[in-house]
């Protein structure tokens, strides 16, 4: 069966006991600006401003494991990237999604490294090959690509087979 | 880049990444600065393929350790949004070269909730077994590594053997024996041939009896026990804070595995144990790794008992290839055939994220559609790539011949970092 929730007030209002929304809701309300619901999966949209206090309030909450830190560009809709991260929770078994959209233009967001050390390396893979930057990341520097490569290799408008 | 002229430069060929960009010289602590660089890899092989770690040593002592990777980056996320959804299963193969079936199944299982598909009991059920089996092939190469790391070359050889025969049932069943691109969309590519449970049965019959001949090497060997114990430990807290997953994870003491916290693929018909041990040791790892290994024997032999009769794909024809008889005498198979294999088939708009639990740990596929037949992205979350962040940890305050067992106790596979 396929349930589908689109808009932040339905998906709030259906899904109210579900522990994500409710701490986001006491905490930082007017960080959530979208929210979705589909094929069982919560989606939560931030302010890119307050990504990282989002992530400490989802932590406290008991979702406690960074699974994953990856970009979408939407080139050529704006805006263009959709940083998307993914945190599970070991003791209520769900997962809850957060999506940070940054403009095309000096694309940069706060990076969770200070909540979860582990987005170290994800965060870099993300600058990497997608140019995103992430303020108050230890050390920001190409982790796939050699260091002296031009371009972002995963945005859409470099040419799969590269430039030759 | 293009030039001025529209003509693209060719790109100089990229060199080595200087260790003192790694790891910075400390000229201001003078005669006091008694420490030196020692790059480790790529070409080394305790590495297990090309791991590059720049190691800053006092004496033999590891002061700080620097993972350098990428270099076997081959841009897989990249190629997939220029494929068919259906022409991505063999590249996943190729991501982690000890696990094809696990990467096929998180693969297809994510593009299954894409869109909504539901897949008939025996071919879920085959999943699981071809899983488990691939769980069995990638700890043997483990343990077999991982003995010779340390020094204990006899294993490599029996685990290897054991290995041979588990290749043999892939290639009975999908006609290859490392990359075995055997799961589709829908299903399995074709019924199981004749005489493959047979095999599967008497393989995993014996195998109890091997992994005893295993311990017997080298739970008991002093010398095994002194290279593992109380080295390289990780504390519950550091794994969830470096994203470790999988048998790391619950050698340090968190009892978390997805194929019983979030079961896909009728793992919640399965009953098995999940070994964890509370010391965050290699030992430990050793352990947990065998025990798992014991367990899926178990899940191997209750899918081999309980396997269910009926159709190996999805009752969709505008998705699953037709059987070739069909293809032969109706139209419409014909004509659905043509269409998947020229146009691809189109997958509703959205997102799904699905996990999975690898050998090596949690293995995450998030896939992005926007209603067309190729993906618009394509992200694999692996665990060696994540677990890599942890090495630091582990070996610092160590001795450089910890750091080679450290690293063959994480199980890392430079396929699925570098992808």
């Amino acid at each position: 069966m396929r349930e589908e929730l689109l808009n932040k007030e339905a998906v709030f209002e259906s899904l109210a006991q579900n522990v994500a929304i409710q701490a986001m809701r006491a905490a930082h309300p007017e960080a959530v600006t979208n929210a979705k619901f589909d094929r069982g999966e919560l989606t939560l949209v931030i302010a890119a401003d307050s990504i990282r206090a989002a992530c400490r309030t989802l932590q406290r909450a008991g979702y406690n494991f960074l699974e994953d830190v990856t970009c979408v560009d939407w080139y050529p809709a704006e805006p263009r990237f959709q940083v998307t991260y993914h945190i599970v929770s070991h003791t209520l078994k769900e997962r809850v999604r957060l999506h940070v959209f940054v403009e095309s233009i000096d694309p940069s967001v706060d990076s969770i490294t200070p909540v979860w050390p582990s987005a170290n390396f994800y965060e870099r893979e993300v600058w990497d090959l997608f140019g995103v930057r992430f303020h108050g990341h230890p050390s920001l520097r190409r982790i796939m690509m050699p260091e002296e490569w031009e371009g972002h290799p995963l945005r859409k408008d470099y040419p799969v087979e590269g430039y030759r | 880049m293009p030039d001025s002229s529209g003509r693209h430069d060719m790109p100089e060929i990229p060199g080595f990444v200087e260790t003192a960009t790694l790891i910075a010289p400390r000229p201001e602590e003078g005669p006091k600065d008694h420490t030196m660089v020692l790059n480790m890899g790529p070409q080394h092989p305790s590495t297990h393929g090309v791991l590059r770690v720049v190691l800053e040593i006092d004496g033999e002592t590891v002061v700080k350790l620097v993972p350098d990777i990428g270099y076997l980056h081959t841009g897989i996320e990249k190629t997939c949004e220029a494929k068919f959804y259906q022409q991505v299963v063999p590249l996943t193969d190729r991501i982690d070269y000890l696990c094809p079936m696990t990467n096929n199944l998180c693969y297809v299982l994510a593009i299954e909730k894409l869109l909504q598909l539901e897949i008939p009991d025996r071919a879920q059920w085959m999943r699981v077994l071809l899983n488990e089996l691939t769980r069995l092939n990638s700890h043997l190469i483990w343990l077999g590594t991982h003995a010779m790391d340390i020094g204990a070359l006899t294993v490599f050889l029996y685990t290897f053997r054991e290995r041979e025969d588990i290749l043999r049932i892939f290639e009975q069943v999908s006609g290859q024996r490392m990359m075995t691109s055997y799961f589709r969309v829908g299903g399995l590519a074709l019924d199981p041939p004749l005489g493959f449970f047979e095999t599967a049965q008497s393989f995993i019959r014996i195998l109890p009896e091997k992994i005893d001949e295993y311990e017997n090497l080298l739970t008991g060997n002093p010398i095994f026990i002194n290279r593992l114990k109380n080295v390289g430990t990780l504390s519950a807290a550091d794994a969830i804070a470096f994203g470790v997953t999988g048998p790391p994870l619950r050698a340090s003491g968190v009892d978390w595995d997805l194929r019983r916290d979030m079961p896909y693929s009728s793992y919640e018909k399965f009953q098995f144990e999940v070994p964890i041990s509370h010391d965050g040791d290699v030992w430990a790892r050793y352990i947990v790794r065998l025990q798992e290994m014991r367990e899926s024997v178990k899940i191997c032999q209750q899918a081999l008992d309980g396997m269910p009769s009926g159709p190996i794909k999805a009752d969709a024809p505008h998705i699953v290839l037709p059987d070739r008889e069909k293809m032969k005498t109706q139209m419409e198979a014909l004509i659905y055939h043509f269409k998947i294999v020229t146009e691809g088939f189109q997958v509703p708009a959205g997102e799904v994220y699905q996990a999975v639990e690898s050998p090596r740990g949690e293995m995450g596929y998030y896939v992005v559609s926007d209603g067309t037949a190729k993906p618009w992205r394509v992200h694999m979350r692996n665990p060696s790539f994540a677990t890599l962040q942890a090495l630091e940890t582990m070996c610092v305050g160590r001795l450089i011949a910890d750091v080679v067992a450290v690293i063959g106790s994480i199980d890392i596979v430079l396929g699925e970092i570098d992808r």
